[in-house]
């Protein structure tokens, strides 16, 4: 099979992140769900999979730090992609899912990817007990009495010739993007669910070809649910998530439209968990440098505005060339900053063709 | 003055239209055979190489259950969630009553990328709908055309799917088949980093990657086999073109004479001569090219239910076209209409501006040329004798068989000539020794033309008394190994003891065959467990056995092997045989297998159940009175309730077997019988071209008094005569063949030996119909010299210089 068509097949429905001026699927009339306004969210249930909506994710990316001083990056990502809005037993059910793992040195970027049908046990997401898995990479929930299902998780990830193993423990509440957790993606209207834990403290083991390290450091995780592709004018977007110093947190998306514009999001997480959303326009993404990678030219340099909070800083990666090479490839990897504030994050580009 | 030189040197061909009929088709004939069997030749391999890759089962190693049953799934979920990278595959056959659809549901989410089935990587195809019931299912056009089980899914058509196969999603497979847990899982090459091995991780049988070199290597010999047949044909076919092209020459003589006396370069006559010929094989070749296409279309079919038969090698019935292969071809035309006019050009530039025709200085000359091809021969003797006795390899086989048959046409000229010469002594009156001498006259100018003939025959004698010795043999062979009367297959072993309780007393005997695959002497191969019964002891064939071959079997003290293990690993009687890392065993006896391209042991059943307790025993071979055998069959059907294919009576595999057996050797008799043809035309045409040189001697004869149609009379019966002369010394040719054929190539290609029979009636039917076609070929010219006017004859007087 050529992964890759199939991957741009599961993707082709993966809404806001990954579709790139996809269009022409209906909506309703696939009897799918949609994102509705105001949103409300049941907790641990909404932490498990939404079979009715088209595409889902479980998306984590942690900044992590060696004995040494040395910086990492690491990202787990499951995602889920529904041909039919239901779930079933067996090899028929209409559930596909797709594992990113990836790993971030100065020098080296590692990546692997499974993919995987629901039905048989193979790949999935349950809210309680919470775990995600797809083949042995899982993460799951080691606290059973804890507040919230996410708030002390194990995250393992495999690759040809990399693993991780990584503690997580949440040092502050869950935190909600747009209106409340309905997050829109474009002036016309699209959404999805969106909500976060941007305050993990991380210990854990990499492994690499040299041998394994010990590490420690924040991590940050995603979950967002959708039925409803990108805009037809939206080519790709670039998205960060910034720990500062001081113990505050913003996550920001910039989403390319073919006009040269872009629609912009921001949500600034103060260091008690108090969220504060920006529409359309406030938030600034501005590429500085490009770097070749993967034989294209990518924004590997960024100045982020927001000028609400004061912030103007300026990007710049561990590791330029931390390109995903799955079958549908993106840039993801830990960043840096210099400016306003001090402090480390993720930066994720997709679309760059 | 290229285009003058052209045009007068080509319009000889418009008085001359049968020789340009005769040069083309002797053109268009060789291309055709030649390109034909490349065809089939490229077609079969490009089958294989689509097999394998189907699902990678190259390169790809299996889990299957422990009988090498199914996977429980289960057992693929938890080999998955503990890392391994495995994708399962479910398999199974979808039948009703004739439709039959060998249906592969894979998982394209996990496959390997070396399973890639070529099929899915069409961006076409709509991989929502593959995922989503009711699904869709991927054939070739020619499986989609056939009677095909009801139920089945859109289908897709797609060339890159083996014939009678059809490619569908798991999910899909698992419906239709009503099965849940895999066939199968296949390993991916590259594991991730840090797991236990594999073989640690599971209780699963681990099954090595399927070797589809293996079938190349067996279909080798019988591509091999077409190849040879197919430059023998081309061969032939050059020696009528050769013919042709001599004969144009002699024609232009006089034509190229005045050219060149007008004062046209000689260089110039060449060049027109060169594209004369090159146009000439174009046009051919482009005729031969369709020619050779109809052949091997119409034998496709053929070989491919040989190849069925014999290795099961799928390949479809069907041929494409490939440019390369055409290109290729026309090359081959091109590069032979060169061989064949280079000698017509070279004597054209050695050409003296005023030489006399002088036809009996071209014979006395050639007579050196005898002598020395004589010489060669012998030379090509010995090679042939020193290559089959210390060859060793299907490639020396088929070195040894060339070196026979090139000579044995070179020495044809000397031997035909001393035979002519011995017999004109021994020939009382003028007539008779001039109708010797002018036979030997002609030997030259026929002698290209006698060794076609030459070739066919032996060739024809060769493979006829090859297919007669292996038929005879195998029918022999098929009688003492399928003794039983009926062949049973049960599901599992429960119904095995059903069957048991079932049979009871109708039957005589119920003789378990179990078999596991296990590597013997480093081959892959199979180990059967056999009972001790007097249907063996008294029926088995076999080759070699020692004294108390079957007390030593069936004590589990000795191992029976086939014919092919023996000689591939050098293993004689009493020679230690691995079966199992615990068990080694002394062979007491060595018995015929044909039909079979692995390595087969036979162990006592006993002993076999205490080795391998886990083999099924599923089949049995039944003995019952022969009257009975159709009513039990009905019973075992109706009433036991066991499929109609469990169920097979002894001659219904001895007519199977036959029928494999007469296919395999279908495409040989016809590819025989167009050989003969060629060669018949190759003699028709050297005499055509003969007719016209010989007037000179013949008009002398004529003015003596004899007449016309007495001439023509002598034509024929020379014609007779050297045909059947070249018969008499292509019998002990062929019959060589024949034995290389069975005792070397047979040996390196099968790895089994067959004794030679002679089929005497045989020759007598290719002796007459060598007779007949040398008739057929001297009945132009004779008959053209029957009616030529006098003033023809009397004009060789009036040009007498």
């Amino acid at each position: 099979m050529n992964v890759r068509v199939l991957a741009i097949c599961l993707v082709g429905w993966a809404g806001p992140i990954w579709a790139q001026g996809f269009a022409g699927l209906g909506t309703a009339a696939d009897g799918f769900a949609m994102p509705e306004r105001p949103a409300t969210f049941s907790f641990p249930q909404d932490h498990g999979a939404h079979p009715a909506y088209r595409i889902e994710w479980w998306y984590l990316t942690a900044t992590l730090t060696g004995p040494d001083g040395t910086e990492f990056g690491a990202q787990w990502t499951l995602f889920r992609s529904a041909l039919a809005p239901r779930e079933a037993v067996g090899w028929e059910a209409p559930q596909l899912w797709m594992g990113h793992a990836g790993l971030t040195t100065p020098e080296a970027h590692f990546s692997a990817e499974r993919l995987a049908r629901g039905g048989i046990g193979q790949a999935g997401a349950t809210a309680d007990p919470f775990v995600a898995w797809v083949d042995d990479w899982q993460m799951v929930a080691t606290d059973a009495g804890a507040a919230d299902a996410l708030d002390a998780l194990q995250v393992t990830a495999r690759g040809a010739d990399f693993a991780y193993a990584l503690d997580l423990a949440a040092t502050g509440p869950l935190v909600f993007h747009g209106d409340g957790g309905y997050s829109v993606k474009s002036g016309e209207g699209q959404a999805s669910y969106y909500y976060s834990q941007p305050f993990y403290t991380v210990t854990g083991t990499i492994s690499l070809p040299e041998g394994d390290i010990p590490v420690t450091g924040n991590a940050w995780l995603d979950r967002e649910w959708s039925s409803q592709p990108l805009s037809e004018q939206q080519e790709g977007w670039d998205w960060v998530s910034l720990q500062f110093d001081d113990g505050a947190r913003m996550m920001g998306f910039s989403l390319r439209q073919t006009d040269g514009t872009a629609y912009t999001a921001a949500t600034w997480i103060g260091a008690d968990g108090v969220t504060e959303s920006y529409p359309d326009g406030a938030l600034v993404m501005t590429p500085l440098a490009r770097s070749e990678v993967a034989g294209r030219m990518v924004p590997t340099e960024w100045r982020v505005e927001l000028a609400d909070q004061g912030l103007d800083i300026t990007t710049t990666p561990l590791n330029e060339q931390s390109w995903m090479d799955v079958s549908v490839s993106y840039w993801e990897g830990p960043i840096r900053m210099t400016g306003t504030h001090a402090g480390r994050g993720y930066l994720e580009m997709t679309g760059y063709e | 003055m290229l285009y003058t030189a052209l045009s007068t040197l080509f319009s000889h061909w418009r008085h001359h239209t049968g020789q340009l009929a005769a040069l083309v088709m002797g053109l268009a004939l060789a291309t055709a055979l030649w390109s034909g069997v490349q065809a089939i030749n490229a077609e079969a391999r490009d089958s294989y190489a689509e097999a394998a890759a189907t699902l990678g089962q190259d390169r790809l190693s299996r889990l299957t259950g422990p009988n090498g049953g199914d996977v429980p799934l289960a057992d693929y979920i938890a080999l998955r969630r503990s890392g391994y990278l495995v994708s399962p595959v479910i398999s199974g056959e979808l039948r009703l009553g004739e439709a039959r659809l060998r249906l592969l549901g894979i998982d394209p989410l996990t496959a390997p990328p070396e399973a890639d089935p070529p099929a899915l990587q069409d961006e076409t195809l709509d991989l929502a709908a593959f995922f989503t019931n009711p699904g869709l299912i991927l054939m070739t056009e020619e499986t989609a055309g056939g009677p095909l089980p009801p139920g089945l899914p859109e289908i897709v058509i797609s060339d890159t799917i083996p014939p009678s196969a059809a490619i569908t999603d798991i999910g899909t497979a698992s419906r239709l088949l009503g099965q849940t847990d895999p066939s199968y899982l296949l390993i991916a090459p590259s594991q991730p980093v840090g797991l236990p091995p594999l073989a640690l991780a599971t209780d699963l049988h681990l099954q090595p990657p399927d070797s589809a070199a293996d079938i190349g290597r067996l279909t080798d010999s019988f591509h091999l086999n077409l190849t040879a047949f197919g430059l023998l044909s081309f061969a032939v076919g050059l020696f009528i073109v050769h013919a042709a092209i001599g004969l144009a020459f002699e024609q232009r003589r006089a034509t190229v004479r005045t050219l060149r006396a007008l004062g046209l370069p000689l260089r110039t006559i060449l060049i027109s001569f060169g594209v004369e010929l090159a146009g000439l094989a174009l046009f051919s070749g482009l005729i031969g090219l369709i020619l050779g296409y109809a052949i091997a279309a119409a034998l496709m079919p053929g070989v491919a239910g040989t190849l069925r038969g014999l290795y099961g090698a799928q390949i479809p019935g069907t041929l494409g076209f490939d440019p390369i292969w055409a290109l290729s071809a026309l090359g081959m035309t091109l590069a032979g209409a060169a061989l064949a006019g280079a000698q017509a050009l070279r004597r054209t530039a050695a050409l003296p501006l005023l030489a006399p025709a002088n036809p009996r200085a071209w014979a006395t000359a050639s007579g050196r040329a005898m002598r020395r091809q004589a010489l060669v021969a012998l030379l090509l003797f010995g090679a042939a004798i020193g290559l089959a006795l210390w060859g060793g390899s299907l490639l020396s086989g088929f070195a040894t068989l060339a070196a026979l048959l090139v000579g044995a046409a070179l020495i044809l000229p000397a031997t035909l000539g001393l035979i002519l010469r011995l017999a004109s002594k021994s020939v009382a009156g003028a007539l008779g020794q001039w109708l010797f001498a002018d036979t030997r006259q002609q030997l030259p100018g026929l002698s290209l033309a006698l060794m076609a003939l030459l070739l066919a025959l032996a060739a024809n004698i060769g493979v006829s008394t090859m297919v007669g010795s292996f038929r005879g043999t195998f029918v022999g062979w098929l009688d003492q190994r399928l003794a039983a009367e009926l062949y049973v297959t049960v599901a599992d072993s429960d119904e095995a003891l059903r069957l048991r309780a079932f049979l009871g007393d109708r039957v005589d005997a119920i003789l378990p065959i179990a078999s596991v695959e296990r590597p013997l002497a480093g081959r892959p191969g199979e180990v059967f467990g056999q009972a001790d019964h007097p249907t063996f002891r008294e029926n088995w064939p076999l080759l070699q056995a020692q004294p108390n071959a079957w007390d030593d079997l069936a004590a589990g003290e000795g191992v029976l092997i086939n014919e092919q293990l023996a000689r591939f690993a050098d293993l004689d009687l009493g020679d230690a045989l691995t079966l199992a890392p615990a068990l080694t065993l002394p062979i007491v006896g060595v018995y015929s297998d044909y039909g079979n391209p692995a390595a087969q042991a036979i162990l006592g059943l006993n002993r076999f159940t205490d080795m391998f307790p886990d083999a099924p025993q599923t089949r049995f071979a039944l003995r019952l009175p022969p009257a009975d055998v159709a009513g039990l069959a009905t019973a075992l059907r109706e009433d036991f309730g066991l499929p109609t294919e469990a169920v097979v009576n002894q001659t219904q595999i001895k007519r199977f077997s036959l029928q494999v057996f007469e296919q395999t050797f279908r495409i040989t008799g016809a590819l025989n019988v167009l050989t003969l043809g060629v060669a018949a035309f190759a003699l028709l045409t050297s005499l055509l071209t003969l007719a016209g040189m010989r007037l000179p001697q013949l008009a002398p004869v004529w003015a003596l008094g004899l007449t016309r149609a007495q001439l023509a009379r002598f034509e024929l019966a020379r014609s007779l005569i050297l045909a059947a002369l070249t018969f008499v010394l292509a019998l002990p040719v062929g019959l060589c063949l024949a034995w290389v054929l069975l005792a070397v190539v047979n040996v390196e290609a099968f790895g089994w030996r067959l004794p030679m029979s002679i089929f005497p009636a045989d020759w007598l039917r290719l002796f007459l119909l060598a007779l007949g076609a040398a008739a057929l070929a001297a009945a132009l010219p004779a008959w053209r010299l029957a009616r030529m006017p006098p003033t023809t004859l009397l004009k060789v007087f009036a040009h007498e210089r």
